[in-house]
């Protein structure tokens, strides 16, 4: 859609204050592609280095099955997604001879493109305007954080942003919101206390007057156990109707990608609170593995708007599921 | 969604009946089981390989009680081993040192670290009486000291103001130059959420660690982390001298095999666990109940304590004196109860700690809509006058109607309450002639793990 994997980060350069995480580290990396590849090197190393080893076997037996079973487990793809894998490397092994080391791998690697392709979809944000977009997920999952990434990230495609502090129950969360803003330049609307829903409405007013593209509304991090909490949230999508009907135009649920199995039922309890419409996945550059993708495209299918791979404000991009497959097997 | 231990045990188990011993053999199929519920459970490989190695080791010969299926016997077997390696008991904070007791806090971005500084200043406090300062050393994210001052304020501990300027090191050192001046007994120092391979940063912290000579060296690890709890925590390990875990947000609904992983890596005792977004919300971690929750059996015995907290006693007393002798159980009584469940933490928070066949079979009656039930029926009995409350067989459909009115409902919802009010009363009415030891005997063949 913006064409950003042809683009250098050149085209629209991070700010370099000093105290800016985003800077803290020089980003030399020349693509977006090759930046994938060095924040999954760790996965990378992990799971393709297993792989080789695995399928230098040349053909799939039993214990080739075992050993990927294990490896998909162990990389939090779950046990359903594992099983579908599995299965689909039985069905194309019989179909095609698959007697070579390379050809076992791109079996496999089709049958996981196969089932993410259907999450690459891209966030298309040109359809309203403002375009309100509530950002939902559970504590530490990176919303606040993920809220400056996106903001920098529209703002590089020439769109207005808006920001609105809807977190108004954990401490400082507001002030770390507007430290971002004003980094940025970007228009924050809090308010000294109160009602996630009021701030948001007022953010929405006040998008409207000022001709603003975009908004990004946070949201206090909660645990889907935490009903109270899930109901307030609820409503925060009710009031956001309310400021505008056709709103909220997009529900990014926030999900960080060291969690395990959990992610499943927070899309899930998400979904039910809130309709779910788009993912982003944090913190791809810690974890090991990012199986977690699969377990979520097999289960509760959502699109990944965006992934993280780095602390860089240029680190957040939109989701390609074959880029992000050569990653790990490359 | 995810079945629990018991019930995948029972189906692999049902080939086994009647054999008297515990073999090798018949176990296989059971401990592919066990892993794969342990796997699923977010319980990283290597944990799970070297634990079904201990309980094969354990469990064969096992003979089988008579009352007792093979699949039970199996299920004690890795329970009690679960236990075993969570460390058996809970073990507190080390603070024998000269004050200041300094307690250095690490962890990934996003698992809790500031919160729980927060909590446990608190809990130093109101528990040990401890003077308590708290400092962030985390100049990276943004308000971060910002978020520490607010939450110090919430705790009562005293907040040793930084600036992102200076540098991590420094604001340790002259936090605990002013920590002795000052005479506190305990000083916690929050640090930046950092990446196990983000080499700089474990750098910073392990230089912080020199510089500080803590008592205590804290992991805070998030409950819900996946398979990559384990290198995280070992790399964790490596960089810093670990004394202890600190579980956070364990009252979502993950498994928390998380907490099998970091203390398999790691071998340190986890000390607390972080529940909820209160400031009072750190618990003492107890191993054999998070080896319930991790095997889905529940934790009934946190929910026995919650009862204990949540119920005075001595309305318990009285009423249990009303009940014998002979006198009716009324709608005030039964008000009285709804407000100890709600005291309770409401029925969701108790069929957490369900074991999870009964919170499957419960599930049905969703949760949230149930507590709003419950308040419901608070406000129609509020809504009725003392005489009524004490019989309510004066409650004809005049009154009834009034009574609707006067809590905003349908004539409906009043009868559907009268109605389960007398089943409730015809319950108390078996109580009070002893029908409470036959319960519980009913109850306790439904509750595995608790012979």
């Amino acid at each position: 859609m913006f064409g950003f994997l042809k683009k250098s980060p050149g085209e629209h350069p991070a700010p370099a204050t000093p105290t800016d995480i985003a800077s803290a580290k020089p980003a030399p990396a020349p693509s977006w592609r090759d930046r994938l590849k060095a924040g999954l090197a760790r996965t990378r190393a992990q799971f393709g280095g297993k792989l080789k080893s695995i399928f230098s076997r040349g053909k799939v037996d039993d214990e080739l099955l075992e050993e990927l079973e294990t490896l998909l487990l162990t990389s939090d793809v779950g046990m359903e997604a594992t099983q579908h894998l599995l299965h689909e490397l039985k069905t194309r092994a019989k179909g095609d001879q698959l007697e070579t080391p390379e050809a076992i791998q791109k079996a496999l690697s089709d049958a996981l493109h196969e089932l993410l392709h259907p999450l690459e979809k891209a966030l298309d944000v040109s359809t309203h305007r403002p375009f309100i977009i509530m950002i939902a997920g559970v504590n530490g999952a990176g919303k606040t954080t993920s809220i400056g990434k996106l903001a920098k990230y529209f703002q590089a495609h020439g769109k207005s942003v808006l920001l609105a502090a809807g977190d108004t129950f954990r401490a400082a969360a507001r002030e770390q919101l507007q430290v971002w803003g004003e980094r940025n330049n970007i228009a924050v609307i809090a308010q000294e206390s109160g009602d996630p829903a009021a701030v948001i409405f007022d953010a929405i007013a006040a998008a409207k007057a000022r001709g603003i593209d975009i908004v990004l509304a946070d949201t206090a991090g909660r645990l889907p156990t935490q009903l109270h909490l899930m109901e307030e949230i609820a409503k925060v999508r009710r009031v956001i109707q309310k400021a505008d009907p056709s709103g909220p135009h997009e529900t990014l649920l926030v999900l960080d990608a060291n969690i395990g199995q959990n992610a499943l039922q927070q899309v899930k309890s998400f979904d039910k609170a809130i309709n779910i419409t788009g993912l982003v996945l944090t913190k791809l550059d810690g974890t090991a593995k990012g199986g977690i993708v699969a377990a979520i495209a097999r289960q509760c299918p959502k699109p990944i708007r965006f992934i993280g791979v780095g602390e860089g404000i240029d680190d957040l991009r939109p989701f390609n599921a074959r880029d992000f497959v050569d990653a790990l097997f490359e | 969604m995810l079945d629990n231990l018991t019930q995948r045990l029972g189906r692999v188990m049902k080939t086994l009946r009647g054999e008297a011993r515990l073999t090798e053999d018949n176990i296989a199929d059971a401990l592919r089981e066990v892993r794969l519920a342990l796997l699923e459970a977010d319980v990283a490989l290597p944990a799970v390989k070297e634990f079904i190695a201990a309980v094969k080791a354990q469990a064969v010969g096992e003979e089988v009680m008579g009352s007792l299926s093979p699949g039970q016997a199996l299920i004690g077997v890795v329970h009690r081993e679960l236990t075993k390696i969570m460390g058996e008991a809970h073990s507190g904070l080390n603070l024998a040192t000269q004050p200041p007791a300094i307690i250095l806090m690490a962890g990934l971005q996003g698992a809790g670290k500031t919160t729980t500084v927060g909590k446990l200043a608190k809990l130093l406090r109101d528990t040990q009486k401890k003077k308590v300062l708290v400092v962030s050393c985390d100049i990276y994210r943004p308000a971060a000291i910002e978020q520490l001052k607010t939450v110090a304020g919430q705790a009562g501990a005293e907040f040793f103001p930084s600036t992102p300027t200076e540098k991590p090191v420094d604001i340790a050192r002259n936090a605990v130059d002013w920590a002795k001046r000052h005479y506190f007994d305990v000083l916690l120092v929050d640090t930046a959420g950092r990446l196990a391979i983000d080499e700089p940063m474990m750098r910073e912290i392990a230089e912080l660690h020199a510089a500080l000579n803590p008592i205590e060296t804290l992991f805070v690890v998030d409950a819900m982390l996946g398979q990559d709890a384990v290198n995280t925590a070992k790399a964790f390990n490596v960089a810093l001298p670990l004394t202890g875990i600190i579980l956070t947000k364990l009252d979502g609904d993950s498994r928390g095999g998380a907490a099998l992983s970091v203390r398999h890596v790691t071998g340190r005792p986890i000390k607390y666990a972080g529940v909820g977004e209160k400031i009072s919300g750190l618990e003492p971690f107890h191993p054999e109940r998070m080896a319930s929750r991790i095997l889905g059996m529940g934790d009934v015995l946190s929910l026995i304590e919650d009862a204990k907290k949540g119920i005075d006693e001595q309305k318990a007393v009285e009423f249990a004196r009303k009940l014998k002798s002979g006198k009716s159980f009324d709608l005030n009584d039964f008000k009285e109860q709804i407000g100890q469940m709600r005291k309770m933490g409401g029925l969701s928070s108790m069929m957490d700690k369900l074991p999870a066949q009964f919170a499957q079979a419960a599930g049905q009656m969703q949760p949230g809509a149930e507590d709003k039930a419950v308040g419901r029926i608070e406000g129609i009995i509020n809504s009725m006058t003392p005489a009524e409350r004490a019989r309510p067989e004066l409650l004809k459909a005049s009154r009834k109607r009034r009574i609707a009115t006067g809590a905003g409902v349908q004539v409906q919802e009043v009868n559907r309450l009268l109605k389960q009010f007398e089943q409730t009363q015809k319950m108390m009415k078996q109580f009070a002639k002893g029908g409470m030891a036959k319960l519980m005997r009913g109850m306790k063949g439904m509750l595995p793990g608790m012979h």
